[in-house]
């Protein structure tokens, strides 16, 4: 038996009940629908997976081969190289500082609306005031409001300040559009700790702040890890926002950026784009492969019950 | 001042995201502390402490920007003149502009449907297979990479060479058709199909996400309702028909709605493949071209407001539908 059954009732008597017939489900699925569904299945696997792949191989073959023939032709005549990373890394592309450009934009523009939102969603769930309904729904409604409606009175406000074309923007913009979406989604994760545990840190006299820190923080903690994976991967993968306020500005362009101003200008040098786009790709594959738990928690969570 | 507005080398960029991430930790510290003294404070000043900064932010950020995008679309490109409804009736009257439309409801209407049909066809046939965790890992592996990464990678697939003795294809799709004995195609160029193979690209990219929800969805079903049809002689096709559809409806038109949003808001792909090029642009990558490309303000002002109007009836429809769900249960 290779199948097994999560335990959903402690009752012994149920729980065999249940482990059978899914059992038998199992068994009746596989009997009547089980060649044709493989095959849909395994179809679509490999039309996810090979594109990426075609370009994974390609970014390790030599310039001249690349040019010459598909990448499918290195299965039989198997010729690699890491020319095309050291190019595209340290020539004149500059992908190395690129990648720091995205490292230096990302982690501030997750850890600002992260904790700006915890703060707010704390005073959405656990403090009384008049408004607050009002409030909560003006800020939960704000996540209608595209990104583009934005920039160009921002850009503005930037130029203005002369903040323009420095990590500020970026960081101040990220944070801005990541609020609505996060003060909703840690407020709902908080509206789930059980009101009685506040209560008693509150009989016990601590204040709003220990509350804050010793009562709820260490069980947001998957919460928390779950929307940051979001903000990282949003934050990483973004184009419009980094273009918008640092387009122009070659010490702050992340590697997005870049990469899709290399497909316009370079478009068929594929030695450089296909070891362009895995540096860029590597990062966000990494993190997503690791947490990719918290990931699918976030995702459930917002989409679910937003 | 200069120090933390220009930084080139990578150490004082690092030196500076870590001043800018401390400079905020202090900042929230003050704060913190002015509101939590150990005398009784009133609530709405602790309110104000914890939620100032975000209020601020969404005002200044959000808020005032809107509005002020949505006075700009009745001026005309660099903001002097009023010129009322004109920049409106040039996106839906201009030739240009109806391409434009056509496109992007051809992106809001194909994108969810086949995203979504696919997500759970492929969720419904590897639910509670060996090899589940393995199969769900592959298709949502494109949702770790960037648009402009999938951009890329679907290029390359695209790729086309001239058909003449001595040349290979290198792009995968074309070499498929030159073994079936078929000319090769210049995909991403002939209209209107190109825009069918960028939309690919988007589907590609969401189908995970559309599979990890109505996956969870599915998983969801109460073992009894399942066993209750089987009982009656429901199975396979029916099955999946007259129980597990009707059971995820929510989770459907969640998928549905989510997936519409973000393709209509989405640039990235048009962007990094076409440009918007050979009649694929769409409203997003308009309004791009025309407020940074052609300094057309006040037109991209009008595109922007398009897309919020357009989000504002699916989102609506998208609550409707979750409070409907809430009543019956």
């Amino acid at each position: 038996m290779t199948t097994t059954t999560p335990v959903m009732s402690p009752v012994p008597t149920k729980e065999r009940r249940l482990s059978r017939a899914e059992r038998r489900a199992v068994a009746a699925k596989t009997k009547l629908t089980s060649p044709a569904a493989s095959a849909i299945a395994i179809v679509i696997a490999v039309l996810w997976t090979v594109p990426t792949l075609g370009l994974l191989v390609t970014s390790f073959r030599p310039e001249l081969d690349i040019r010459r023939s598909g990448w499918w032709t290195a299965f039989t005549d198997p010729q690699f190289t890491v020319d095309n990373y050291n190019e595209v890394l340290y020539g004149g592309t500059n992908f190395a500082s690129l990648f720091v450009n995205s490292l230096v934009i990302t982690l501030p523009a997750v850890i600002i609306p992260i904790t700006l939102a915890l703060l707010a969603a704390y005073a959405f769930a656990w403090v009384k005031f008049r408004g607050r309904n009002v409030l909560f729904v003006a800020v939960f409604a704000l996540q209608v409001v595209p990104i583009q409606v934005t920039l160009i009175p921002l850009l503005t406000l930037y130029v203005d300040t002369g903040l323009n074309g420095s990590f500020w923007t970026i960081w101040l913009s990220h944070s801005i559009f990541a609020l609505p979406l996060a003060v909703f989604l840690l407020h709902n994760f908080m509206k789930e700790i059980p009101a009685s545990l506040v209560e008693a840190a509150r009989m016990d006299g601590a204040g709003h702040v220990k509350i804050f820190f010793q009562v709820l923080l260490p069980l947001l903690t998957p919460a928390i890890a779950a929307f940051s994976v979001f903000q990282f991967l949003w934050v990483w993968n973004d184009l419009l926002v980094a273009l918008t306020f640092a387009g122009g500005a070659p010490d702050v362009a992340p590697l997005t950026v870049r990469l899709a101003e290399m497909v316009g200008t370079r478009g068929s040098d594929w030695y450089l784009l296909a070891a362009g786009a895995f540096v860029s790709i590597v990062l966000p594959l990494a993190v997503f492969l690791g947490l990719q738990r918290y990931f699918v928690r976030g995702l459930l969570a917002g989409s679910v019950k937003g | 001042m200069q120090w933390f507005l220009e930084a080139s080398t990578t150490g004082h960029k690092l030196a500076l995201m870590v001043v800018a991430i401390l400079l905020f930790a202090a900042v929230m510290a003050a704060i913190l502390f002015a509101v939590d003294r150990p005398k009784r404070v009133p609530n709405w000043v602790v309110a104000a402490g914890f939620l100032g900064p975000t209020i601020l932010l969404l005002l200044v950020g959000l808020v005032y920007p809107a509005l002020d995008t949505v006075r700009g679309s009745f001026f005309n490109r660099d903001g002097s003149t009023f010129v009322g409804l004109d920049n409106y009736v040039t996106v839906f009257t201009t030739d240009n502009f109806q391409t434009v439309l056509r496109n992007t409801v051809l992106w809001v209407v194909l994108v969810p449907l086949v995203t979504t049909s696919l997500g759970l066809l492929y969720a419904y046939l590897v639910d509670r297979t060996r090899f589940e965790a393995l199969a769900k890992a592959l298709v949502f592996l494109p949702m770790a990479i960037s648009m402009v990464g999938a951009g890329v990678i679907w290029k390359f697939v695209y790729e086309y060479r001239p058909d003449q003795p001595g040349v290979r294809q290198i792009g995968l799709l074309n070499q498929l058709l030159v073994l079936v004995g078929v000319e090769p195609q210049q995909f991403l160029l002939n209209g209107p199909s190109n825009n069918v193979y960028l939309i690919v690209v988007m589907i590609w990219i969401q189908a995970g996400f559309a599979m990890t929800v109505l996956s969870a969805a599915i998983k969801a079903i109460p073992d009894d309702i399942v066993e209750a049809a089987r009982l009656d002689g429901v199975s396979g096709v029916q099955m999946f028909r007259y129980v597990t559809v009707p059971s995820i409806r929510p989770a459907l038109v969640v998928v549905l709605t989510t997936v519409a949003i973000v393709s209509l808001k989405a640039f990235d792909v048009v962007r990094t493949m076409t440009g918007g090029q050979f009649g694929t642009s769409v409203v997003a990558n308009e309004f791009y071209t025309q407020s940074f490309r052609q300094f057309n303000v006040g037109l991209g002002a009008a595109l922007a407001v398009l897309l919020f109007v357009l989000v504002i009836p699916i989102v609506a429809y998208n609550v409707r539908q979750l409070r409907l769900a809430e009543e019956i249960r």
